[in-house]
């Protein structure tokens, strides 16, 4: 039938971060799904919440991804972050916050609110950040899923998504409570559809 | 140069069908699809970046509504979860807000009946019993009951000897077990010698002379969308546009230059089939003692993981003698993480609850998520604006996610059509106390749609419809658009049954068309053999 096989996706050279772009896109992952801390030293990650979160599950392999579209553009994004947490008048006081990780969770997530929001008209690129980072938890895109389901404290663990069968495949032979459960609509026809 | 009879312009259901009964008359017919091919045992269960989820999928952002559909040879019938019920008659004498009859008159569900059963049988498509009702589903049907309403399990497209429950449709089948045109038409219409080429977007149509058109496409790379690796034409003496209601009108704007003047309707009139989600956290115990659900000791639910998409629907609410946009359908459903989860809103004060930390906890509960996805009577408020310089949208990421140009915003009647459903779930969820629910957020992508009709429609009225009732583009005789932007209404059910019979019942026309230029075809009226790999 000519199908084609599995491509690799692209290639192409990973974006370089400096270690303050790191945080400040860290800072953010942590603000869309907060997580605990991963050390005593670890300032950007909140720490408001006692189990992994989005920085934990690889947001920013996510981010750095190719396959994403918007990796060329995260290191500007996070030189942003840091500048308006230092704006004054901005999410940050002047004379506190150097950078976006030196919010506490609340401003942070005040700021990320403002920059995903209708009314910012750059909010488009703030939305496909947020949405990397979530999904770096809730699917962990950067990796094939059976395999991220053997880590616990990977977000589909949290979630109680179920475990695939040995070949990588989901199953569930038993699914159903297997009885009526309802009346069907009393003008239902032989096909089972409303006439 | 190429030269065929019939240009076939994506592979979804109305691709799919039209391709195969031209082949059948003896036309010589070309399928042009912009996505890959993919079979059984290409598809996988992950959520992986480059995976079939992510390479047959797409999801456009729009100001105001968004579109998920495919990107595969096959289409729609690919990532679809193969709900397949009919349309309650009552839809074909809606009027909308213009006050006017919107589907031609040749169309009632007396009419098209016949080709309903015609899909039917090719799919085949079959009414199911409680047994094969996921737990989501009995759920749903249960609380139902308990508010005093019916509940009724969908009829589908779903081999559920075959089925595994694994709620992976979305990255297609691995079991073969749904019933998508790769196993049907698609064969079919090879056997008969059509060809297919997949990665093959098609960018604009131009009029050659009196009898023919060229269709100018784009090859596209096999992993980076955004890449076009060649370009051609084919020409051909009837055009079938199939590629769906979020591309169909765009393409066609696009072609303006070459075709000449384009109906008024084209690129107006989007249904998003008066779509909207609610989550439920459905409270375990609760359903546990009032229904008497137990999936297993001291577990009554927690399987919002299992099953096969929405299998149940509340129907009470579709009344013929109730006025138009008070009438909807509320079924359950499932979506995988992801674009599943992200719009899910907790409701908090002062908004934005779809991130942050009340967001995890109410992760922390999805295995005892609720996916209510109601379906009204919209005003088809969807207009695209001017075309992209090529393909659908402008593609963001390498693959699945663009930005296209649709606008949609609800009048008074749609949101008030989807208040209206909200309450009904809340009666029958949030009353009895089973659980909490929240729509999901509005705020992020405004309202989606996994089924985009009507944007280049079928009518009596030109003023108000793009095509006439044998789907033939008015002023532009032997194009002809047969897919979901063909439907005019939203449809309170799942639309592709009645995308695949109007393909059906266009398809004697559209032979005709060809035998008044000059091919000799005939309209056989076969249907395909089961194909299984
Ligand atoms: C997740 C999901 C679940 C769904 N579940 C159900 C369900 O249970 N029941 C139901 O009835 N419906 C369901 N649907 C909707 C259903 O898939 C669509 O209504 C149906 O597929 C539409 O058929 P169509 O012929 O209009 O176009 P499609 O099936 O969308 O096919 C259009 C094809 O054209 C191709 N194409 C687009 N542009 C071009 C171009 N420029 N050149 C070449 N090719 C192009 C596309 O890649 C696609 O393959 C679901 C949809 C989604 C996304």
């Amino acid at each position: 039938m000519g199908r084609s096989s599995v491509p690799d996706m692209a290639t192409e050279d990973l974006p370089t971060l400096t270690v303050q772009q790191t945080r400040a896109l860290e800072a953010f992952a942590d603000t869309i799904i907060p997580g605990c801390k991963r050390g005593a030293d670890d300032d950007a990650v909140a720490g408001v919440s006692a189990t992994p979160g989005a920085v934990h599950a690889g947001a920013l392999d996510v981010l750095r991804h190719p396959a994403t579209g918007i990796s060329d553009g995260i290191a500007e994004m996070a030189d942003t972050l840091d500048t308006l947490a230092r704006a004054p008048g901005g999410a940050g006081e002047a004379d506190q916050a150097r950078s976006f990780a030196d919010l506490p969770y609340e401003r942070r997530r005040a700021l990320v609110a403002e920059l995903t929001s209708r009314a910012n008209p750059e909010r488009d690129f703030w939305f496909l950040l947020a949405l990397f980072a979530y999904m770096a938890y809730d699917s962990s895109p950067h990796r094939p899923t059976a395999e991220v389901m053997r880590d616990a404290g990977t977000g589909l663990r949290a979630m109680g998504f179920g475990r695939p069968d040995d070949d990588g495949l989901w199953r569930f032979p038993v699914a159903s409570y297997a009885r009526e459960l309802a009346a069907v609509h009393p003008q239902t026809d032989e096909n089972g559809n409303l006439p | 140069m190429t030269t065929v009879d019939a240009v076939v312009i994506g592979s979804g259901f109305g691709g799919s069908i039209s391709a195969f009964h031209l082949a059948e008359a003896g036309a010589s017919v070309m399928v042009l699809e912009r996505g890959p091919e993919l079979g059984a045992q290409d598809f996988q269960h992950s959520f992986e970046f480059g995976s079939s989820s992510t390479r047959i999928f797409d999801f456009t952002a729009g100001d105001g509504m968004s579109v998920l559909a495919a990107n595969c040879v096959g289409g729609g019938s690919v990532v679809y979860f193969a709900a397949m019920p009919r349309v309650p008659g009552f839809i074909f004498d809606r009027r909308g807000s213009l006050n006017r009859r919107l589907w031609p008159e040749a169309i009632t569900r007396e009419s098209l009946d016949p080709w309903y059963d015609r899909v039917a049988r090719a799919l085949p498509v079959r009414r199911h019993d409680w047994d094969e009702v996921s737990y989501a589903g009995g759920l749903w049907a249960a609380m139902c009951d308990h508010a005093g309403h019916t509940a009724n399990p969908l009829p589908s497209a779903v081999d559920t000897d075959l089925c595994t429950n694994c709620n992976w449709m979305m990255a297609g089948c691995t079991q073969d077990a749904k019933r998508s045109m790769l196993l049907n038409y698609l064969p079919g219409a090879r056997k008969a010698g059509a060809t297919v080429r997949p990665l093959h977007e098609v960018q604009r149509i131009e009029r050659l002379d009196d009898d023919r058109y060229r269709v100018h496409y784009e090859e596209i790379h096999p992993v980076d969308y955004r890449e076009s690796v060649g370009s051609g034409h084919v020409d051909c003496r009837v055009v079938v546009v199939a590629a769906g209601a979020g591309a169909t009108p765009v393409l066609l704007q696009r072609s303006a230059d070459g075709l000449g003047e384009l109906p008024h309707a084209v690129g107006r009139y989007f249904s998003g089939n008066g779509e909207r989600i609610n989550v439920a956290v459905i409270d375990d115990d609760a359903v546990g003692s009032t229904l008497g659900l137990r999936r297993r000791p001291g577990l009554a639910y927690g399987a919002n993981q299992i099953g096969r998409g929405p299998v149940v629907s509340a129907w009470d609410n579709l009344d013929p003698a109730a006025a138009e946009f008070e009438r909807f359908a509320v079924e359950q459903l499932y979506f995988p993480p992801g674009l599943g989860t992200v719009l899910a809103d907790t409701g908090e004060a002062g908004g934005q609850g779809w991130f942050g930390l009340g967001k995890k906890e109410m992760l922390s509960e999805w295995a005892s998520w609720l996916l209510l996805f109601e379906l009204i009577e919209d005003d088809n408020e969807g207009v695209f604006g001017a075309p992209p310089e090529r393909g659908n949208a402008e593609r963001l990421s390498q693959q699945l996610l663009g930005r296209g140009t649709l606008t949609y915003r609800p009048r008074a009647s749609t949101r008030e059509a989807w208040a209206r459903a909200d309450a009904f779930v809340r009666e029958v969820i949030t009353e009895p106390g089973f659980g909490t629910v929240t729509p999901w957020t509005n705020d992020l992508v405004g309202a989606y749609t996994v089924h985009p009709l009507a944007s280049c429609r079928i009518g009596d009225d030109p003023a108000i419809s793009a095509l006439d009732d044998t789907h033939e583009l008015r002023g532009h005789p032997g194009i002809f658009v047969v897919d979901g932007s063909a439907v005019p209404t939203a449809l309170t059910v799942n639309p592709s049954n009645t995308i695949a019979a109007l393909a059906e019942r266009a398809a004697p026309h559209i032979v005709e068309r060809l035998r008044s230029r000059g091919v000799d075809a005939r309209y056989r009226g076969t249907l395909p053999t089961e194909e299984r790999a």
